[in-house]
């Protein structure tokens, strides 16, 4: 399967995914267009579109072609980013931040203690700093206060 | 003519005064600063700062403001060539080559070529504005509903058409962009799409965490664990500003996308981000060279970021000449006006002449203020790419989720960043680009409602679309865009011969 095949049955089935959902809303008239016209109208044109790359995509890379030798430090990134949006309301944002960065640093990147603690507290407290006390953007605090 | 360089002579006095002077010097250097933290754009900085002009005179104020508005929109461009992270949707089109300059040890040119050009785009565009403000302005309030939809389908086809890669790639990319712009309370009927109960979404789903997430996460994630990591770049003294070469190419994109910026950022709406896709489209497709846009092409820097800036004096002529805010930093700035007890509109020419020519005037110093100021930073900011990427990487990510947190307050944000982040990740494996999704879902908004404005017009007639003059035309340019992408593929389809075995 080549990746042009590939993100072509991928636009269509979103097309598809997004037809079925405006169900919930009125496609209006032509001369009152209603709040699933423009959706639907999209979607059909996903649709097109998806269906035209297929078609087109023979040529294309094939998936294996397509390397992916860093997907293990990509799905550790994405975790550790994960774990940010689920912790700055529930612990607060240096709490977060710091195991985030702390993670990165002397977890998968393998640094220095000195090197990531140093850098762990200086990116928690120091954005923290600047953004919450100096610009007054309001960062959560969670339980701890911190 | 005349009378204009003597009301110019007196907007220098004012703009010239020591203490109007500091504070366009205060404005511009704190919104530089501003612009380079991801995700506080000129519209946060403005708002955050507001307050503090509130014991100054009308002018200093207004000057003030406004120097926060250049220095973020030309700070928002540091973190886009040097980290890939757009401060907002009008730096998108700068991360692509300026990033790809920074990681081939140019950097500094890149920087130096950006200020430069924000500096002439912003100068000859406030000359424009000068002369051309009351005429421009009438013929950008003859856009109604179908004028709009016209030109922002012409402005999507004309970033399909002039991508890297397909017209059809490019095409389906700002289709999903445009449906990501559906998500949201539905203007026109109050609809709750799409949003499966998330409230945060009832405002749509916003830029700065998409442009984050395609461009700077999806970056780290396709970077990070790659076999060989980025060079540590040592910048040498004489690296910081350009060749004679890149002056050269710089020289015409330069020129080229503060003529598309200006005339742009007229039209009310999101012009200034249109203008940047548009005139980039446009350097790749005069270029020479355009399979080098990608890869550092100067060009690639050199147009959009002339395009931002001009575009973002040219918003100003609609406020200025009729009191109507363009874009959400006009309007915050006609707000400051009216604190200070200033009425915008067509009158405040005569009735305020001091402060209409004085902000006019300001804008040319705060153009050099900007320059004097940037240039020397440009050896301080290029020092960032000496930290090794495996340190640097989860700095950029911190600063991309507070950046994002920061716009809303909102956790919603941050997830949209790495859900995006994670579909800018297999596109670029799937040799898709992404920029058009960001441009689909800035345009959103206003497509979908000057479509539905513009059939309720004609009672369901599409034919209003091409019965009117400018809608026709910019119609017009888009059927000639997609007759020329069409073409190599019908005569490859015709050209049957040539597939023919060649006879012995």
């Amino acid at each position: 399967m080549t990746v042009d095949r590939v993100a072509g049955v991928a636009l269509v089935l979103i097309g598809l995914a997004t037809l079925w959902e405006s169900r919930a809303f009125p496609l209006g008239s032509l001369h009152r267009p209603g709040p699933a016209y423009m959706p639907v109208l999209l979607a059909g044109l996903l649709i097109v579109f998806g269906v035209a790359v297929f078609a087109m995509g023979a040529r294309a890379r094939t998936l294996r072609e397509v390397g992916w030798p860093e997907w293990r430090h990509a799905v550790a990134i994405f975790a550790a980013c994960a774990f940010a949006a689920w912790g700055l309301d529930r612990v607060g944002y240096r709490i977060t931040m710091a195991v985030v960065v702390g993670f990165l640093l002397l977890v998968l990147e393998r640094k220095g203690w000195v090197l990531g603690l140093g850098l762990t507290i200086v990116m928690a407290w120091g954005s923290f700093y600047v953004f919450d006390t100096l610009l007054r953007v309001p960062l959560p605090r969670g339980p701890f206060g911190l | 003519m005349l009378e204009t360089l003597q009301n110019l002579g007196l907007g220098f006095q004012v703009a010239l005064a020591p203490a109007v002077l500091w504070y366009g010097f205060i404005g511009c250097l704190v919104g530089t600063l501003v612009g380079v933290l991801p995700g506080v754009g000129p519209l946060a900085g403005i708002s955050l700062l507001l307050p503090v002009t509130y014991g100054l005179d009308a002018t200093s104020a207004l000057v003030m403001l406004a120097g926060i508005y250049y220095g973020a929109m030309y700070g928002g461009s540091t973190t886009s060539i040097l980290m890939r992270i757009p401060g907002e949707a009008a730096s998108v089109m700068t991360c692509i080559d300026g990033y790809a300059m920074a990681r081939k040890g140019r950097a500094g040119p890149a920087l130096a070529i950006a200020a430069v050009g924000s500096y002439v785009a912003g100068t000859v565009s406030v000359i424009a504005l000068m002369f051309l403000a009351p005429p421009l302005a009438a013929f950008a309030l003859r856009f109604g509903p179908p004028e709009y939809f016209s030109l922002l389908l012409l402005g999507l086809l004309v970033l399909a058409y002039m991508n890297s890669g397909s017209m059809l790639k490019g095409l389906a990319m700002a289709a999903l962009g445009l449906l990501l712009g559906m998500i949201g309370i539905d203007q026109m009927s109050g609809y709750f799409r799409f949003a499966y109960g998330v409230a945060e979404l009832g405002d749509g789903i916003g830029v700065v965490p998409v442009a984050v997430g395609l461009f700077g996460l999806a970056e780290i994630l396709l970077t990070a664990g790659q076999p060989n990591p980025p060079e540590v770049i040592r910048p040498r003294l004489r690296d910081l500003l350009p060749s004679r070469q890149e002056w050269r190419e710089a020289n015409m994109p330069i020129w080229r996308g503060t003529a598309i910026g200006f005339l742009i950022g007229i039209i009310p709406g999101s012009a200034h981000v249109i203008s940047t896709f548009v005139s980039y489209a446009v350097e790749r497709k005069v270029s020479k060279h355009p399979e080098e846009f990608g890869r550092g092409a100067v060009a690639g820097v050199a147009g959009p970021e002339s395009a931002n800036n001009a575009a973002t004096s040219g918003a100003f002529v609609p406020m200025l000449a009729l009191g109507v805010p363009g874009v959400p930093v006009a309007a915050l700035l006609l707000a400051a006006m009216m604190v200070h007890g200033v009425t915008p509109g067509p009158l405040l020419i005569q009735q305020d002449p001091r402060l209409f020519w004085g902000f006019i005037a300001s804008m040319y110093v705060g153009n050099v203020i900007l320059l004097i100021l940037n240039l020397p930073l440009v050896g301080l900011f290029v020092n960032l790419l000496r930290v090794p990427y495996p340190v640097m990487y989860p700095i950029i990510l911190v600063c991309s989720i507070l950046g994002v947190y920061a716009v809303n307050s909102s956790v919603v944000d941050v997830w949209i960043m790495l859900g995006t982040g994670v579909l800018g990740y297999v596109l670029r494996k799937l040799d898709f680009e992404t920029a058009p999704i960001v441009l689909g879902l800035v345009l959103a908004p206003m497509m979908e409602l000057s479509l539905r404005q513009a059939l309720a017009m004609s009672a369901g007639h599409y034919a209003i679309f091409v019965t009117r003059p400018i809608s026709v035309t910019l119609l017009a340019v888009g059927v000639v865009l997609v007759a020329l992408a069409l073409r190599p593929l019908v005569s490859r389809t015709l050209d049957w011969r040539s597939r023919l075995p060649a006879e012995s």
